[in-house]
């Protein structure tokens, strides 16, 4: 009687774990669907793309991902934005993801170099850096020099935008000591708006996109340090053909006007 | 503790023993990936880097820090709760407790939002003391010690209620003040449970990291702590999170270690 009651609670368990297993499974497998069903060539995508950006492509590629969304009936975009080398190494630990778009051909070759594009990265925008000061300039910025006086802060020498500021003040000859090293682009640019900082080093495309909150003093150094942003569809894509129109997109001459109004310089 | 409930000699029902090893094998596994992954080979060189002492110093220094000022404003906040009838006093203890379960960001930009340069506390800080609190030392201590200080309050308040208060009763009937009878009698009697609940606060600042990157910022040497280095480290060179995360686990699993009987052995009187 006893062992009866065990063997039901036992099939029950098991039944519920496979019950949730292939909930998981089911969850998963719209984005797996492939656009191919019709055999044509270009075949048009659809399904959902998953695209991992850095994030000073924030403002830009969520405009470019419902222009995207519009020409392309079906298909749903979805971003994570965050620092680069973050996001290159969640894409080499297996994340789902069907592009990266990186903010230096650094990061994307971590990701190439563990096989994980399909293809060729290209560059498809360039950008430079720019002092983000608060509105109005308290502290008379002009140049990088003036940054040895006041509280700075920068991106972390492992993302780009770090990497760029690093540059740059190498090329000025500027020995300064950050209060911070943020995680990604946007975090520099926050601790500025909030007024906890009194500059910050952060590309020209962030002061742009934050323009009401913030000023933007330029400085000739930045030509030292100019990063190009490569992108490319994974090799894993869970979503490949619409991995590939996406990149295509990014790279056509409406998504090219989209970046340039936002600050970028287009190759 | 060493009395154990008779045995009853029977079977551990499969239902309930297969989802409770599903839950350990859960728990215990990623521990085991850490160290199967682990860079054994260059992990002497890994953590022979200046930049790991820094962080290790910087996170014991600022975690011991926050337990003194968690002792110091704590203690006496659990004694407030646990033997005074004050008004308000089980909201009060709801507040206490929140930061157990609030995520540790929200503390970070809360506590960035108050005492910023920008923040109500913080302006005057700033511009009566030429105090600012973010990106300092003094604000990785502080983070923290929002984050540890309620497991100290809980721990000591239930030692206090535990206590027998006719001791103080007896003390006071002798002459001592309150705060004589607090001092000579109270501490003495609580003092497990005041060293338990230290070092609990003490593991959970060590192991800090939302509201110090929030609050305090990432700087080496001065706010960078070592959940911060691991995470940072995890952006270009997961070998160094891996070794890093070793040291972390390393000294965690130490204080467990210190701890089993006060902590782990639950249900104790």
């Amino acid at each position: 009687m006893t062992t009866t009651r065990r063997r039901t609670a036992v099939a029950a368990t098991v039944l519920a774990l496979a019950a949730g297993l292939t909930a998981c499974g089911s969850g998963a497998t719209p984005s797996n669907s492939p656009a191919t069903a019709d055999g044509t060539g270009a075949a048009k995508p659809t399904g959902a793309v998953t695209v991992f950006a850095a994030a000073s492509l924030k403002g830009s590629f969520t405009d470019l991902g419902k222009k995207f969304e519009a020409a392309n009936p079906g298909v749903k975009v979805t971003f994570n934005f965050g620092g680069s080398s973050a996001l290159a190494q969640s894409i080499v630990s297996g994340a789902p993801a069907d592009v990266f778009a990186a903010a230096s051909p650094a990061t994307m070759k971590t990701v190439t170099d563990a096989k994980a594009a399909a293809g060729d990265p290209k560059v498809f925008v360039r950008n430079t850096l720019e002092i983000a000061v608060p509105k109005g300039n308290p502290r008379h910025i002009t140049g990088l020099k003036d940054l040895t006086g006041v509280k700075t802060a920068l991106c972390a020498k492992e993302v780009p935008c770090g990497a760029a500021a690093l540059k740059a003040l190498e090329a000025g000859g500027v020995n300064l000591t950050p209060v911070t090293l943020e995680q990604d682009v946007k975090g520099a640019l926050t601790k500025v708006e909030l007024g906890e900082v009194d500059a910050s080093l952060v590309y020209k495309t962030d002061v742009k996109a934050d323009a009401a909150k913030i000023d933007g003093v330029s400085f000739p150094e930045a030509e030292k340090a100019v990063n190009d942003y490569p992108i490319a569809a994974l090799a894993k894509a869970p979503n490949a053909a619409a991995a590939a129109a996406f990149v295509t997109y990014i790279r056509s001459a409406e998504a090219k006007q989209v970046l340039g109004e936002a600050g970028f310089q287009t190759p | 503790m060493s009395r154990t409930a008779p045995r009853h000699r029977r079977r551990i029902p499969l239902a309930l023993l297969l989802p409770a090893l599903l839950g350990l094998a859960f728990l215990v596994l990623p521990l085991v990936g850490l160290l199967v992954r682990a860079p054994w080979s260059t992990l002497p060189e890994q953590l022979s880097s200046p930049e790991v002492w820094t962080a290790l110093r910087l996170s014991l220094i600022s975690a011991t820090a926050a337990t003194a000022v968690s002792l110091v404003v704590g203690v006496p906040l659990a004694w407030l709760l646990a033997r005074t009838e004050i008004p308000g006093r089980r909201f009060i203890r709801a507040l206490v407790t929140l930061p157990l379960v609030l995520p540790p960001v929200v503390g970070g930009v809360a506590l960035l939002l108050v005492l910023g340069r920008n923040g109500i506390v913080g302006r005057w800080l700033d511009s009566a003391f030429g105090i600012t609190l973010p990106f300092t030392t003094g604000g990785v201590v502080l983070a923290e010690a929002f984050v540890a200080m309620p497991f100290l309050v809980i721990s000591v308040e239930g030692a206090l209620r535990a206590a027998d208060p006719r001791y103080e009763e007896a003390a006071a009937t002798l002459g001592a003040s309150r705060l004589t009878a607090f001092r000579r009698v109270t501490l003495p009697l609580i003092a497990p449970g005041i060293a338990a609940g230290a070092v609990l606060a003490w593991a959970r600042a060590l192991g800090e990291f939302g509201a110090t990157i929030t609050f305090a910022g990432n700087f080496p040497g001065r706010t960078q702590t070592m959940p911060l280095a691991v995470y940072l480290a995890m952006e270009s060179e997961p070998e160094a999170a891996i070794a890093l995360s070793l040291v972390l686990l390393t000294v965690s699993v130490a204080v467990l270690a210190g701890l089993r009987d006060r902590w782990t052995a639950g249900g104790q009187a």
